[in-house]
């Protein structure tokens, strides 16, 4: 049984389609996260898992049970679910521990056991003694740590996560990254985890699903979004990898291609069954470019600027051949070039993005 | 889970039901009425009425000096009201707190007792003219019973709301907008005349609509400023022809309410268009405009503005105090004849002046806690809700407050005048009528600033405790009650604020036994009482005070923009 199952939902708003036939599917104790740029559905999405927001088609599942469905709707209180929201939604006139056991005193839970499973869920992030305070005097990442007691300690199927670090300065968002692995190691809970930064879906999630456009792009492992895209669109979007045309010379074998980008020979990783097509377009990651001497064989072009990163920098080169492309690499210190010399590159390796079918999806 | 589904959708409908049935009940049912009473009397189709009415000169006089001391006050308020706004926010005056408070508190006190106030600095009797030795002599008529004297009081008591909606504006403006005028060159007469003033379009037209409204509906002032001259405005000539033919003439006073009724939505349409013909908006949220500093000018302009402040708040105050410790009508106030036995006898002696400060007080505060509770589901559903039909109930709930008193009035009356159908309540010359009438009018006082409250409240508050499994009513209780109450709390003492001295509505609906202080304090004044009438208006100002101040200890609990004289 799945933790959660979402089939063919569809969300439009008059003419505009926010979610447009999506379908995933969530083990138990998974932790997914939707990836995508804003305005992708992603916040649509997890809205209607909640049941904040009802489905124009399509169903959704939460363990076994049919929770959403064109005109039938299971409320949100209903749903045993649990949401961080990305600004804590700490009600300002309960104290911590009020916050945290609201839904055992909504669900009648006795007190005394109330009492107990809200000591249990403040030890288990770190806030003993901190039950009696208000959430105003609290730090952004003790409120958060509020937030996710709160959601844990009525035992939820499935706990969704709406961007809650978006608020959090850098320091603290790498501390609560940590936390929340730690957590979800502990509970094992089901978690949906919407995000729009891709660090943080590859640092913490099993499986991630990559959105554009009411689309869900692809889902898999975050080593697999990141070493086999499955289109542009995810190849781009994710570490901005290059998206650079190629020739096919020959037919697919042993899971890769030979094949030509700007003259340069090179054999490419690929699904099975490739063979030349046009317009084909390869996936190239900048610790793939290799600047070269001057008589290897490689891709000529000229360095147009370097972006000093500390302890290197990162170089944008554009070939002679394509000058509309760039192509970036990363050069540690002491670096060989300055703006506008000529250079020399070969790349390493690289991913040939599967053909598009027809519908314009991805299969 | 079936049956937790039904009772979700449930609560939802009895949500929404509840919130129809009272604005149908006090906003479109008495509006729906006046109308077929002007239209369809006694159940056919007629123009009697508005025949009638049309070629009555007395009516067209009327509807004339309505439009004169409409417009002229409007004028008089914006011109006062934008100065002091201007001054008060652009500059680095010191009290400005202060300022505010005593600017705005003319809005507080009752337009009847502004009135009276002024009254009693001019004129034969005035306590203080004679004091000074000053005063005409008895027999020369009052200087303020005129069309000037209304537009200059229209405008001293409206200025403070011309005020408040364009500061409001003004804190909204974002200083860069004035920083990139200063950088280009402009100095500050030029950053108000090019930059600030045409940013502030739709607050200043925005203010002169809802002054426009206020002053064409005002009955207060023109009651006892107009009514000595027999210079009528259509309130009082609707007060007048009802209170001489009674009942009879509901269906001539109805098409007289519905012509001032027509008079103030004209206002409101030219503010909508003039407000939509250029693009205002302004996209950016930042800090507000940095003061500028006067300089050398700082002691003077605060030297007018603290002059300003006497004028038209510390001399009409000490005018009317003055006239409640006075012994008779022409007596000089010396040590040796001022008196307390005016306030003895409004507070203790006079019964009908007892019944009234029972009645007002149940009354104000019966509409102030009936509006409160009313106030939260109704801001939720008109904040949070998503529904088309939102922006009509909007409409509905401030369409009796925009439109004036006496259509209100007059609706209820027309509503009530005959026993409630199947129960067979009768609610004319009872309290009741009177109620309804506060409620309908003045709920939107407590709406207002709850939806307010929810508007900067996180919606995400509301959704956590959803799925935390609560259910509508739950969350009303225990999540959104508590995080709005305290906008909604100071919504009612407004209400109740306004209500205590109320005479607009109260004066058309109130009989024998349910007098309001506000109708005493009328009664009184048209008796020649000027000295109890003064003193039972110093009454209520005092507790009109200490009401505002006691507000203010938890202020700071408050939304902004909940109060009218706190920033």
């Amino acid at each position: 049984m799945a933790g959660l199952k979402i089939r063919n939902l569809t969300k439009t708003f008059g003419a505009f389609a926010a979610l447009d036939n999506v379908s995933l599917e969530v083990r138990p104790q998974e932790f997914l996260a939707v990836l995508g740029p804003s305005g992708c559905g992603k916040t649509t999405l997890l809205r209607m898992i909640a049941g904040f927001e009802s489905v124009s088609d399509g169903e959704i599942e939460i363990e076994g049970r049919v929770v959403s469905r064109q005109g039938h709707e299971v409320r949100p209180n209903q749903r045993r679910i649990g949401i961080v929201f990305q600004n804590y939604a700490l009600w300002p006139h309960m104290t911590v521990a009020e916050n945290i056991g609201y839904s055992l005193k909504i669900a009648k839970v006795p007190a005394d056991e109330r009492q107990r499973r809200v000591a249990e869920a403040l030890s288990l992030v770190n806030l003993v003694e901190m039950g009696e305070r208000q959430p105003a005097s609290l730090s952004g990442g003790q409120r958060q740590r509020v937030a996710l007691a709160r959601c844990l300690v009525a035992e939820p199927a499935l706990v969704l996560f709406d961007e809650p670090l978006a608020n959090l300065d850098v320091h603290l968002r790498a501390s609560m990254e940590d936390e929340f692995a730690a957590f979800h190691k502990r509970t094992g809970t089901t978690i949906v985890y919407i995000t729009h930064d891709q660090a943080e879906a590859m640092a913490l999630a099993d499986r991630i699903a990559v959105m554009d456009q009411g689309h869900i792009m692809q889902l898999a492992t975050p080593e697999e979004i990141y070493h086999e895209p499955v289109n542009e669109m995810v190849a781009s979007f994710i570490s901005q990898g290059m998206v650079i045309p190629v020739e096919i010379l020959g037919p697919e074998s042993n899971g890769t291609v030979p094949a030509h980008i700007m003259g340069q020979p090179i054999s490419l990783k690929c699904r099975p069954g490739e063979r030349p097509r046009p317009d084909a377009r390869a996936c190239c990651r900048a610790e793939q470019v290799q600047p070269v001497a001057d008589h290897e064989q490689g891709i000529d072009g000229y360095v147009k600027r370097m972006v000093y990163q500390g302890g290197g920098a990162r170089i944008v080169f554009i070939p002679d051949a394509a000058p509309d492309q760039t192509i970036n690499f990363d050069h540690p210190d002491p670096l060989p070039y300055s703006e506008g010399d000529r250079a020399r590159i070969r790349l390493t390796g690289g991913w040939l993005i599967p053909q598009e079918d027809a519908t314009g999806g991805t299969s | 889970m079936q049956n937790y589904l039904k009772e979700g959708k449930g609560q939802s409908l009895a949500l929404t039901s509840m919130i129809v049935l009272v604005i149908m009940i006090f906003s479109l049912l008495p509006m729906a009425r006046l109308l077929q009473e002007v239209i369809f009397p006694n159940g056919s189709f007629s123009l009697n009425a508005v025949q009638k009415g049309l070629i009555d000169p007395v009516v067209w006089k009327a509807t004339k000096n309505t439009i004169v001391v409409g417009l002229g006050g409007t004028i008089f308020a914006m011109f006062l009201g934008v100065l002091v706004a201007l001054v008060v926010t652009l500059t680095d005056i010191r009290m400005m707190q202060t300022l505010v408070l005593c600017f705005v508190t003319p809005l507080m006190i009752a337009p009847q007792v502004t009135a009276l106030a002024w009254l009693q600095l001019f004129g034969p009797s005035s306590a203080l003219l004679n004091m000074l030795g000053m005063a005409p002599p008895l027999g020369t008529p009052n200087p303020l019973y005129s069309a000037g004297g209304i537009i200059a009081l229209l405008g001293i008591q409206y200025a403070p709301l011309v005020f408040l909606i364009v500061r409001a504006g003004l804190r909204k403006l974002p200083r860069e907008l004035v920083e990139a005028a200063i950088a280009g060159g402009a100095g500050p007469f030029q950053v108000v005349r090019t930059i600030v003033l045409p940013l502030m379009t739709p607050s200043v037209v925005g203010a002169a609509a809802l002054t426009f409204v206020s002053c064409v509906g005002n009955f207060g002032i023109p009651a006892f400023l107009g009514i000595p001259a027999n210079y009528l405005v259509l309130p009082t000539l609707i007060f007048q022809r009802l209170a001489g033919g009674g009942p009879a003439v509901l269906a001539d006073v109805a098409f007289l309410s519905t012509i001032i009724g027509v008079i103030a939505i004209a206002g409101i349409v030219l503010q909508d268009y003039y407000s939509r013909r250029r693009d205002f908006r302004i996209t950016t949220a930042s800090l507000s405009i940095e003061p500028y500093a006067l300089g050398v000018w700082r002691v003077p302009v605060e030297a007018l503005m603290w002059a300003l402040m006497a004028v038209i708040l510390a001399l009409p105050l000490t005018g009317l105090v003055l006239t409640s410790l006075v012994r008779g009508y022409g007596v000089v106030l010396t040590s040796a004849t001022v008196t307390l036995e005016n306030y003895y006898f409004v507070l203790f002696e006079h019964a009908a002046a007892k019944r009234a400060f029972a009645n007002s007080f149940v009354l104000s505060i019966t509409a102030a806690v009936f509006a409160v509770f009313v106030s939260v589901p109704v801001a939720y559903v008109i904040a949070w809700g998503k529904a088309k039909w939102i922006k009509w109930l909007n409409f509905a709930v401030e369409l009796p407050y925009a439109l004036p008193g006496v259509v209100l009035a007059i609706a209820s009356l027309l509503l009530f005048l005959k026993p409630l159908p199947v129960v067979g309540l009768q609610l004319y010359n009872t309290a009741w009528i009177i109620l309804f009438a506060y409620l309908a009018r003045f709920l939107v006082l407590a709406i207002r600033p709850t939806v307010n409250a929810y508007a900067q409240l996180d919606r995400s508050l509301e959704e956590a405790a959803e799925v935390a499994g609560a259910n509508l009513f739950t969350r009303i209780r225990t999540i959104i009650f508590p995080l709005v109450a305290p906008a909604a709390v100071a919504g009612g003492l407004l209400i109740f604020l306004t209500a205590l001295s109320e005479l607009t509505v109260s004066a058309l609906l109130w009989s024998s036994g349910s007098e309001t202080l506000g109708v005493i304090i009328f009664s009184f004044e048209q008796g020649g009482d000027s000295k109890y009438a003064s003193a039972l208006s110093a009454v209520i100002i005092t507790i009109t005070f200490m009401m505002m101040l006691s507000i203010n200890l938890f202020a700071h609990k408050l939304p902004k923009g909940v109060l009218p004289w706190r920033d």
